[in-house]
């Protein structure tokens, strides 16, 4: 129960702390028994952390559903994970790496392309499923109560799996340039963290207004394209002017495209400067999409 | 002090007018912006509603509730703020133990999973562990009956299995408090009849229900108490028989025409009162045998009548003649008298039923009554469990397989 909260009447929460009985006899209570109260939202943030750990079983099948249904009734299935980046790797290869001539970091250009489809592929696909997580899911939501925020965490973790097809598809690249793995690999699970991070952080805001307003799903396919674009996926930062790269560091998807090139070839350390606004931006973006959730939440099965 | 797992005070949902339906696009709030500038900066002036108000109940543990009304009387509201679905408006309650909502059967059924997936899935978001799926996995397919099946994609299964195996999920969960809405109304017959069973089975069990339904039998069959509301308020709550009998009163008084209470002279003779015998006067007009049964109509006479004659029907609540008989040749002097009627057994469906009394002279009416209040039969039902079966008669009966080699 959020501290306090026997001092004031009406309780911004629904808690399910055990033991903070008020109003209710202490005969009504065994202390093992799951207690809450109800009463109408208020106040600014009443995160319960406790319940979402709660509901971790929840979580489980939720990200175990969206896997299985993934590549239900296709011929081949998770094959989809490698051969889709596989042909943008091609394509992208073909246009920006032999005809564009874009620098690369002293790397082949399909290399350095793939290190950065990499995150971007997870980041663009779970970002999308998060956004649309509870429209879809609009028929459970109304109908059973569990924290929501379990929903686009789901359709963020969900994702990973295809990130690890693809990233045996990585290996195999590497083998064939004869690229070795750097020391800078330890430092991936970091990086990945962050691009999990941000892609809730954004996914929170999203699916939260597109419960509200519809329009969120048309505007998508433009912002991740646009998004894409603002990252350097197909080029290398160092392509922006030195003044500007701050700002393009407020774009977290820099940080995390950078933090993976780096960890996987050794090439391309990013600068901290830049590194340090990705995190900060994201750890900005994360903190308020949790509390704009969390408000919309008490209301969301009522607009949904 | 017996112990209370429910206790709500005040509870309210206010929703704006139309809000479910609606979807909000950018382009409404822009075009609202645009045609009045002003005034979107200002309170919404839309239409507000409350879906529940001012509702307050404790609930026992172990206690079965029926929660009754029409439609849009704030069942529904009701159970998904219990449940946490929504928040109220105004208003607190406190829950004590673990809640399970049955707000419709299938939640989170995914056509393209198998039926054991969807077993899994289905009993994740009612809420169950896995480890409790796996436990009652055999028990849970042998309820659905479903077992040839169990593995093919639930997009090949009828409607009717699907229900099966959704409901066989819900029933096998085992929370502290149920709260279910109207979901017993799936399925043929026969499963009906297996989930109706289940039901009274949990409620035996010591948990606590909160049970919305349409189907009376039903809410007689498993409830003590009953919670009626009306326009999102509790309008009464009691025990099961009495508010029942009420709510069927007042659901069937819409349709009736009711005419003059009482039409004729009055000045010889009039009726003044009825009541079953053996009956509390704050209850004589509920019959909860279906014994022998004493009925009483007081009349007053107040000049001698040589050549009477005395007429009586019994409505039900459709207005249906039920039963009518009469007496010629009565001869009553001025004083009270009672007409009594006993019958070996009403056996009438419960619901609401009108007596009708008639004393003639000559051809003439000296009084005719249309007795208030409306007798309401409150016996236990032997019925069909979908009422569109249930007949005029309620008939108990046994029945045996006989014969056959």
């Amino acid at each position: 129960m959020t501290q306090g909260s026997e001092n004031t009447p009406q309780v911004a929460t629904v808690d399910s702390s055990p033991s903070v009985g008020g109003a209710l006899p202490a005969s009504a209570l065994s202390l093992q028994k799951p207690f809450y109260r109800i009463a109408p939202p208020q106040g600014f943030l009443d995160l319960n952390l406790r319940e979402v750990w709660n509901y971790k079983g929840l979580l489980y099948f939720l990200v175990w559903r969206d896997i299985k249904i993934r590549y239900k009734q296709t011929a081949i299935g998770a094959a989809w994970a490698i051969i889709q980046p596989f042909m943008t790797m091609v394509i992208f290869s073909l246009f920006f790496g032999k005809f564009a001539r874009m620098p690369s970091e002293g790397l082949p250009y399909p290399i350095f392309f793939y290190t950065a489809l990499l995150p971007w592929t997870y980041f663009s696909g779970a970002l999308q499923n998060a956004t649309n997580t509870i429209v879809e899911n609009q028929r459970v939501v109304t109908k059973v109560f569990f924290p929501r925020v379990i929903l686009p965490l789901s359709a963020v973790l969900s994702g990973l799996l295809d990130l690890g097809i693809s990233f045996l598809m990585f290996i195999v690249l590497m083998f064939y340039y004869r690229i070795h793995f750097a020391w800078t690999i330890l430092l991936l699970p970091g990086f990945l963290l962050l691009a999990v991070v941000t892609a809730l952080g954004v996914g929170l805001w999203l699916s939260a207004l597109n419960a509200i307003y519809r329009d969120v799903r048309y505007v998508m396919p433009f912002l991740v394209q646009l998004w894409m674009f603002a990252s350097p996926v197909a080029y290398p930062s160092s392509l922006v002017p030195e003044r500007w790269r701050w700002l393009f560091g407020l774009n977290p998807m820099t940080g995390v495209i950078e933090g993976f090139r780096w960890a996987l070839t050794g090439h391309g350390k990013p600068h901290g400067g830049l590194l340090l606004a990705s995190v900060g931006i994201v750890a900005v973006i994360f903190c308020a999409g949790l509390v704009y959730f969390q408000r919309m939440e008490t209301t969301i099965a009522d607009v949904v | 002090m017996s112990s209370i797992v429910i206790r709500a005070e005040g509870l309210g949902k206010q929703y704006r007018v139309g809000e479910r339906e609606r979807y909000l696009t950018l382009r409404d709030v822009l075009m609202k912006v645009v045609g009045s500038p002003l005034n979107f900066f200002r309170p919404a002036q839309t239409e507000l509603m409350w879906a529940l108000s001012d509702v307050s109940l404790q609930v026992e543990h172990g206690e079965v509730i029926g929660i009754i009304g029409r439609n849009g009387s704030g069942k529904t509201t009701l159970l998904k703020i219990l449940s946490r679905i929504t928040r109220p408006t105004t208003g607190s309650a406190e829950v004590s133990g673990s809640v399970r909502t049955l707000l419709e059967v299938g939640t989170g059924f995914h056509p393209e999973l198998t039926g054991r997936e969807n077993m899994y899935l289905s009993g994740a978001i009612l809420g169950m562990s896995k480890r409790e799926i796996e436990r009652k996995f055999d028990i849970i397919v042998a309820f659905s009956g479903v077992e040839r099946f169990i593995d093919t994609p639930l997009k090949h299964y009828s409607t009717g299995m699907q229900m099966r195996l959704a409901f066989a999920v819900a029933a096998h969960l085992e929370p502290d408090i149920l709260l279910v809405d109207e979901v017993l109304a799936v399925g043929d017959l026969e499963f009906q009849k297996k989930c109706l069973g289940k039901m009274e089975e949990v409620s035996g069990s010591g948990r606590t229900i909160l049970f919305v339904s349409h189907q009376m039998n039903q809410i007689r069959r498993l409830c003590k108490r009953v919670l009626w509301l009306e326009g999102g308020e509790i309008y009464r709550s009691g025990p099961t028989a009495a508010i029942l009998g009420e709510y069927e009163g007042a659901l069937s008084s819409g349709q009736r025409n009711q005419g003059q209470r009482s039409t004729g002279t009055r000045t010889k003779a009039r009726f003044v009162r009825w009541q079953i015998d053996g009956t509390e006067s704050d209850s004589s007009n509920f019959l909860t045998t279906m014994g022998a049964v004493t009925i009483r109509f007081q009349v007053e006479v107040l000049a001698p009548i040589r050549n009477g004659h005395h007429g009586i029907a019994l409505y039900n609540g459709e207005r249906q003649l039920m039963w009518g008989w009469a007496k010629e040749n009565v001869q009553l002097g001025p004083s009270m008298h009672e007409f009594c009627y006993t019958f070996p057994t009403l056996p009438l469906r419960p619901g609401p039923y009108s007596w009708q009394v008639s004393l003639w002279e000559d051809g003439e009416v000296l009084d005719m009554w249309d007795c208030a209040p409306d007798m309401i039969i409150a016996t236990e039902g032997h019925q069909h469990p979908q009422d569109e079966w249930n007949g005029i008669l309620n008939v108990p009966c046994q029945f045996e397989v006989c014969g056959g080699n």
